[in-house]
């Protein structure tokens, strides 16, 4: 019959007016500022430098300044200054270090890609969206102070991700240490072989394999090779 | 307001105690005015805020319906973190609507700009004066107070044609002739189906048709019009036009937000175009207020026993209940096509309120019958409201069926 439509209007809308007073799956809305809701793992703004240790940023940034991601960043906004000397790296190895590192948000397209192309884990993407500023020269031009984060904090944003990086990462330390511990093995025995005997030529090609396995015990060889290449060398 | 305060309870009496005390302070030939001007004064603060109110109150229901939760942030600005429930939302609209820039077209008519929101707000309001808000309160007394009503309604239309041509806007001009359209359509049933009430009553006075409805069966079943068959019909089919007369969803084309540019309030900007809404409240609430007093038995308790409450809060309560309806139906309903909207006030409401007023006059001859002829007279009129309901409700669609979609499949 005609206005049973409508009847039948009047009481879902009813029943939605009643409902939003005690079914809280029916009212969805997240009052913003006071409420949050959580963002998902993969969610990304703006790059960060990963630094180890929360006291020390600058003494312990992962970045050894190889400047690859600035030169794949699409809209060229990574801006990197090389040091001059060198400083030990989270392995102990002495690397280059970025004296300038900045950033300009406002020109930053958040694609991602230099955190992909970075061989150090050094570059991540950060979850930051409330980045309103009232200058783009001071507060959107972020320098390397401002985008060192410590690794704590990559953790806290994206956990499964940090936590694949940290086991590479250790994984590359310990086979740098078997390196350095196999290098000076053979160091040791070429020294007692040189004090011993003159004739030590043969003692030298046995050296090569050792390097060669520490390189292998990496995870992922295929797509990592790089990565654990660069740090063993 | 002739009649001064009498018998009554004390909240009864009140405004009229306090009315005429605050006359008595002014000398004697100035009291007339002083009187009027009282009356003028509390329906304008009266019904701005409750025009205040209905905008934040119609938001917040609206998101409940939808699921949402409507405005709920603006508190007072000097208390940080106040919310108030949102409650001063329309204040806050108040001022950015006053601080807007006002901007006239350069080849707009200047005067007929600027005068049609005043007059379609001063149209609006005048209905208020001739609606009883309870026992002797009604601000001027008339015996042709429909006729007064309808005639100043009617005025807001000439206002609304003023501003799309005032504008000097093609699309403002064809808008104003659109909405003037459906207004005037819909002017007919919405007196047809008032005319039951005059001639069953017997009288073209508010105050009457309000008093006409005292009393109760068995102390209970209230004597209102809507409990008669040619009544409720009679309410339905004024509910319907009154959406449509002040331009309610679903019958508000002639400002479609959603697919026109305000039509024909598109060169109106800033506390103008804010005038216009103002007015359209008005009339919303002054056509609730008739239909309050028409059908709802105005400003009448709905129980013996609860006569002891003030006739004027029984007329308020009534008034919210409508307006609380009109947005419930806004929230549900969806917008009408131009043609759908003529179709059923031509086709289907002109004929049935032309009906209703048959029925109307059936029932007012009918009027000695009792015993078992009272069941006779309730079949009658009943069968005269249901019958030509389903007939002319058939017909309405026929021949127009669902539409088939060659291309669209879902």
């Amino acid at each position: 019959m005609l206005g049973s439509g409508i009847l039948k209007g009047l009481a879902v809308t009813a029943k939605n007016f009643v409902g939003s007073y005690h079914d809280p799956a029916r009212m969805v809305t997240v009052q913003y500022p006071e409420e949050r809701s959580k963002l998902p793992e993969n969610y990304r703004s703006f790059p960060l430098l990963v630094c180890e240790d929360a006291a020390d940023p600058m003494g312990t940034l992962r970045c050894v300044a190889c400047q690859i991601c600035e030169k794949e960043c699409p809209p060229q906004c990574i801006y990197i200054e090389k040091s001059k000397d060198k400083k030990p790296d989270a392995t102990g190895k002495p690397q280059l270090y970025p004296t300038v590192f900045a950033i300009d948000t406002s020109v930053c397209m958040g694609c991602g890609i230099c955190a992909e192309v970075c061989p150090f884990d050094s570059i991540k993407m950060d979850q930051v969206f409330e980045v309103a500023a009232t200058d783009r020269f001071t507060e959107l031009l972020l320098n390397r102070e401002q985008l060192a984060k410590p690794n704590s904090y990559y953790h806290s944003i994206h956990p499964t991700e940090a936590a694949e990086v940290d086991a590479r990462l250790a994984a590359a330390r310990l086979a740098a240490e078997e390196k350095a511990k196999a290098a000076a093995a053979a160091a040791a025995a070429k020294a007692a072989a040189a004090a011993t005997a003159k004739p030590a030529a043969p003692a030298q090609p046995p050296s090569a394999p050792p390097t060669a396995s520490a390189s292998s015990t990496a995870p992922a060889p295929g797509a990592e090779a790089p990565k654990s290449y660069s740090r063993v060398s | 307001m002739s009649v001064t305060a009498e018998a009554g309870t004390f909240l009864e009496r009140a405004p009229l105690v306090l009315r005429d005390a605050v006359v008595q302070w002014f000398p004697a030939p100035l009291q007339w005015l002083a009187h009027h001007l009282i009356t003028i004064v509390a329906i304008l603060a009266v019904f701005g805020v409750f025009f205040a109110f209905t905008t934040v109150a119609e938001r917040k229901l609206l998101g409940r319906l939808q699921n949402r939760l409507g405005p709920n942030r603006a508190g007072l600005p000097w208390i940080k973190g106040s919310k108030l429930f949102g409650l001063t939302q329309p204040f806050a609209d108040a001022v950015k609507a006053l601080t807007k820039e006002d901007i006239v077209p350069a080849a707009a008519d200047k005067l007929l700009h600027f005068l049609a929101p005043v007059l379609v707000v001063a149209f609006s309001l005048m209905t208020f004066a001739v609606l009883p808000f309870g026992r002797n309160l009604i601000p001027v007394e008339l015996d042709a107070a429909l006729l007064y009503f309808f005639a100043a309604g009617s005025a807001t239309e000439l206002a609304i044609f003023m501003a799309g041509w005032a504008s000097r806007n093609k699309y403002s001009l064809l808008a104003a002739m659109r909405a003037l359209a459906q207004v005037i359509s819909y002017e007919l049933p919405l007196m047809l189906s008032v005319v039951p009430v005059v001639l069953v009553v017997g009288s073209l006075s508010t105050s009457e048709i309000a008093l006409a409805q005292g009393g109760w069966t068995f102390g209970f079943l209230p004597h209102w019009h809507v409990f008669t068959p040619w009544g409720f019909f009679g309410f339905l089919l004024f509910l319907v036009a009154a959406l449509a007369e002040s331009n309610r969803a679903p019958f508000d084309l002639p400002e479609a937000e959603s697919e026109l540019i305000a039509g024909h309030l598109t060169e109106y900007s800033g506390f103008k175009y804010a005038l216009f809404f103002m007015a359209e409240y008005f009339g919303l609430t002054a056509l609730s207020g008739l239909g309050v007093t028409l059908f709802l038995g105005g400003w009448q308790a709905p129980f013996a026993f609860l006569e002891f409450i003030p006739s004027y809060a029984w007329f308020m309560l009534k008034l919210i209940g409508m307006i609380g309806f009109f947005i419930w139906a806004r929230g549900t309903l969806l917008r009408l096509r131009i043609d759908q909207l003529t179709r059923l006030a031509w086709q289907f409401m002109v004929p049935l309120a032309l009906i209703n007023l048959g029925n109307a006059a059936f029932w007012a001859l009918t009027s000695g019958w009792s015993g078992p002829l009272q069941f006779v007279r309730w079949g009658v009129s009943i069968a005269l409201v249901v019958g030509p309901f389903i007939l002319l409700g058939r017909g309405l669609n026929g021949g127009r069926g669902p539409r088939t979609y060659r291309y669209a499949t879902s």
